[in-house]
């Protein structure tokens, strides 16, 4: 076993409604819908129109920018809309279920003897290619590409996040399965990443080099596990997968089949009963949360999201949920006034400054709602959000570069190594309430526009 | 709520299209210092923390509040007044002076957000009571209110506001006073109320003790009495003790940096050992804590987070410069006995420098890590 990587910085935010250990089998639901707003940088071409049949593992669309990049349909059935926004964007593309399901079927590779060509292959056409993202920038990979190494967190650190153990429970051969397809992908190593005193199942996985992370979110973010494991430089290709996702490539590789079943975490303040819910990929929103939101009072709210409260997507009840997300969470919207908060006490709410009382209460859980809690101001405060970002970055110095558009000074100063989740937390603790995720995003699309 | 519904009712007024548009700035300050505004997150975190910059502009202004309370005790004190009627003698005398401040920096910077069509930040709400308080009570007000109109426009304003500014504009406002009205704002009258109410005598003026003891090596008063702040000086500096309150009280918020806080006090201390060890001054180093601006320098100014350096690294390189210039300017230029202010403001300038060496070394570093690697 190779030594614990502790990390000092970070937070984790207590929030209430954490899920429960016990599973809902969700029958199949009516639709799915597959966006391609889930990933960055993609410009989808229709392969399919309304009224189509198709089959799980059959594409839908692709990437103008990288054709050979699918986007293939969750479940077998007929395309029943291609739902699109201002300036005819597509939104997604949804597929009525059949009730019989019927997956589209791919060659089964002896991966002993298959090329890499062959593995890539299969992955592109099933669509599960998707699931490979490339650091940096945090888009799906390149297939020319040969990265550098591949990165696995076995674990979530978000709040409120899906324990993987609990939602990977018996997919352990599937998981051996995937990082075996994974090693084929790069010349150099796959890591695997866990977390320290909940290693469950994962440490004994073979063909990965194992590493053990302790500390706060965001330490189960893959990009600060790849800052301290083995560091991007200019130049270097590293990919990515999530935990689930090597297991459903597994699966691909086991029985030539696409099987898209993930499991998720429903939690939240105004979840009822917070638990876990096995679903197909795209299942829409209502499928899992129906039922099980606590009634609000009169002019009260909730506000869903697909995934955590940092990185998630809000999603209208009637949406879907996203490609990437292993979590819905529900909590209240904070559209309300309050009069004088910024001088209250305010004994309800979280904050890392000791201006509040929330430090004197560690194990106190929080509901918390939408509320920006503030006015959007210019940077004041030094030294916070170093204290957030385990890396050895200064993400000040990296977000002014960001809005002055300096190329030079962004590469320096590290965006390569970072993609919005990694500096999340950074947002939440700004009393300056910068939206920065969208910053980082807008400087990534720089560099990929300009280098 | 009452009054919630009052202000929606007048709201429309002063949004766009409405007869009062130009004020919006105006009372959108005014409506988000009575309610923090319904506005929920669009992009990014959904959930964020609750601390925002009125209130870490607010813990400033609780922790700056036992040193004023004092400074009016004193003022009353030092023209021969005692007890309760010092304090308000004191009160009466500064609260023209706080007004002066506030409504014509306000005045400015509401001015300019309107301009902008931007929130009112909430910078000076603190800039605003520094003022008064680094000023010699006797300051006139019309001094007053000039220092503050060009500390706010051409060290803050023409920056871009709070926040981009590169002096602190506290000590702008003081440096412009001190340089623009050498003859008045020097001397030994200045620092003695001169208004004659209340009973208040005129006083036995003296120089400060910091004047003597660049003069004389020495000071009339104990130590106990100097680090207590019975003597003369600037409103708010002169007790040690009650701003070293405040001071803790920022430590525990968080709000102020330990580092700087602390390098100063440790900088201003090793160069006044120094000179003492060298036989420059004779009194102890510990002196220059205790008297003229420095404890108010290093708790509330040196700390700016704007001006001060923005790497920790950097605040305590800066936070010791600071101190151990502060220190050095006293003992070595007599024409000038007080120097934090120059201190502070000229280490402002050089913040950015030591910066830019302390992210420079991490660019470096993050250079050859990835060397090593391969």
């Amino acid at each position: 076993m190779s030594k614990i990587i502790k990390l000092k910085k970070g937070l984790d935010i207590n929030l209430q409604g954490k899920a429960a250990e016990s599973l809902v089998e969700l029958p199949l639901a009516n639709e799915y819908a597959v966006s391609p707003l889930d990933f960055e940088n993609v410009t989808p071409k229709l392969l399919v129109k309304v009224g189509d049949k198709v089959k799980a593992g059959e594409p839908l669309f692709f990437d103008k920018n990288n054709p050979r990049v699918l986007f293939t349909s969750p479940v077998s059935g007929t395309v029943s809309a291609v739902n699109r926004g201002e300036k005819r964007k597509v939104l997604n593309v949804t597929v009525a279920a059949d009730a019989q399901q019927e997956s589209a079927e791919f060659a089964l590779l002896d991966l002993q003897k298959a090329t890499r060509e062959e593995v890539i292959e299969t992955l592109l056409k099933s669509g599960l290619w998707t699931m490979i993202l490339q650091r940096p920038y945090g888009i799906v990979a390149n297939p020319a590409d040969e990265p550098k190494a591949i990165f696995v967190s076995a674990f979530d650190s978000a709040p409120l996040a899906a324990d993987m153990n609990f939602a990977l429970k018996g997919e352990k051969e599937n998981l051996q399965k995937g990082l075996e397809v994974l090693s084929k992908l790069s010349g150099g190593k796959v890591h695997l990443s866990v977390k320290a005193n909940a290693e469950g199942e994962m440490t004994s996985l073979k063909g990965a080099e194992i590493h053990t992370f302790e500390g706060k979110h965001p330490v189960g973010c893959v990009g600060v596990q790849i800052h301290h494991i083995d560091p991007i430089a200019k130049g270097d290709i590293v990919w990515t997968v999530a935990i689930q996702d090597v297991a459903a490539i597994g699966r691909l590789f086991s029985t030539g089949k696409v099987d898209l079943h993930k499991v998720v975490a429903l939690a939240g303040s105004e979840v009822e009963k917070p638990q876990y819910y096995r679903i197909i990929n795209g299942a829409p929103i209502a499928s899992i949360v129906d039922g099980n939101i606590k009634k609000q009072a009169e002019g009260d709210s909730v506000r869903i999201i697909a995934g955590n409260v940092l990185t998630g997507k809000k999603v209208a009840a009637d949406g879907f949920i996203s490609a990437t997300a292993t979590q819905i969470t529900v909590i209240p919207e904070g559209d309300k006034y309050e009069m004088l908060g910024w001088i209250a006490p305010r004994f309800n709410k979280f904050s890392v400054s000791r201006s509040y009382f929330s430090w004197l209460c560690p194990k106190k859980a929080y509901k918390l709602d939408t509320n920006v809690n503030g006015g959007v101001r210019a940077f004041v405060v030094t030294g916070l959000f170093e204290e957030y970002l385990p890396m050895d970055i200064y993400p000040m110095y990296l977000f002014k570069a960001i809005m002055a558009n300096d190329i030079d000074k962004m590469e320096n100063l590290g965006i390569y190594e970072i993609v919005e989740e990694d500096i999340a937390l950074c947002e939440f603790v700004d009393p300056s309430k910068t939206e920065i995720q969208q910053l980082v995003r807008d400087g990534i699309n720089l560099m990929i526009k300009e280098c | 709520m009452g009054l919630r519904k009052l202000v929606d009712n007048i709201k429309p007024t002063f949004m766009e299209g409405g007869k009062l548009s130009f004020l919006a700035s105006t009372f959108d300050a005014f409506e988000t210092f009575l309610f923090v505004p319904n506005i929920t997150t669009k992009k990014g975190a959904h959930i964020r923390d609750c601390n925002d910059i009125k209130r870490t502009m607010t813990m400033v202004i609780l922790a700056l509040i036992p040193a004023f309370l004092f400074g009016c005790f004193n003022t009353g004190l030092q023209v021969g007044l005692e007890g309760f009627n010092a304090f308000v003698y004191g009160l009466v005398r500064v609260l023209p002076m706080v007004a002066v401040s506030y409504i014509v920096g306000l005045g400015i910077e509401v001015t300019y957000a309107q301009i902008r069509k931007e929130e009112v930040a909430e910078g000076y709400l603190v800039t605003g009571l520094l003022i008064p308080m680094i000023m010699p009570v006797s300051t006139p007000l019309w001094m007053v209110a000039l220092g503050v109109a060009f500390s706010v426009i051409f060290a803050k304003e023409v920056f871009g506001g709070t926040g981009m500014n590169i002096f602190n504009p506290a000590l702008v406002a003081r440096a412009f006073v001190f340089f623009a009205f050498t003859p008045q704002m020097s001397g030994e009258k200045v620092w003695f109320s001169d208004w004659k109410f209340m009973g208040a005598t005129d006083a036995t003026t003296g120089a400060t003790a910091l004047e003597q003891l660049a003069t004389t090596g020495n000071m009339q008063w104990s130590v106990m009495d100097a680090f207590l702040g019975f003597i003369p000086g600037s409103f708010g500096e002169t007790s040690t003790l009650c701003i070293l309150l405040g001071g803790l009280f920022l430590l525990l918020t968080g709000v102020a940096s330990w580092r700087t806080m602390l390098s100063v006090f440790v900088g201003g201390l090793a160069v006044g050992y120094l000179f003492q060890a060298l036989g420059v001054t004779e009194y102890p180093a510990y002196y220059h804590l205790v008297v003229g601006g420095f404890a108010f320098g290093a708790v509330f100014m040196a700390t700016d987070p704007v001006t001060s350096a923005q790497t920790n690294a950097g605040k305590y390189i800066v936070g010791f410069l600071t101190g151990a210039l502060a220190v050095m300017v006293r003992v070595v230029n007599p024409a000038y006995p007080e120097g934090m202010m120059l201190a502070i403001l000229f280490m402002n300038a050089l913040a950015p420098t030591v910066d830019y060496f302390v992210v420079e070394a991490n660019i470096n570093r993050r250079k050859s890590r990835i060397k090593t690697v391969k």
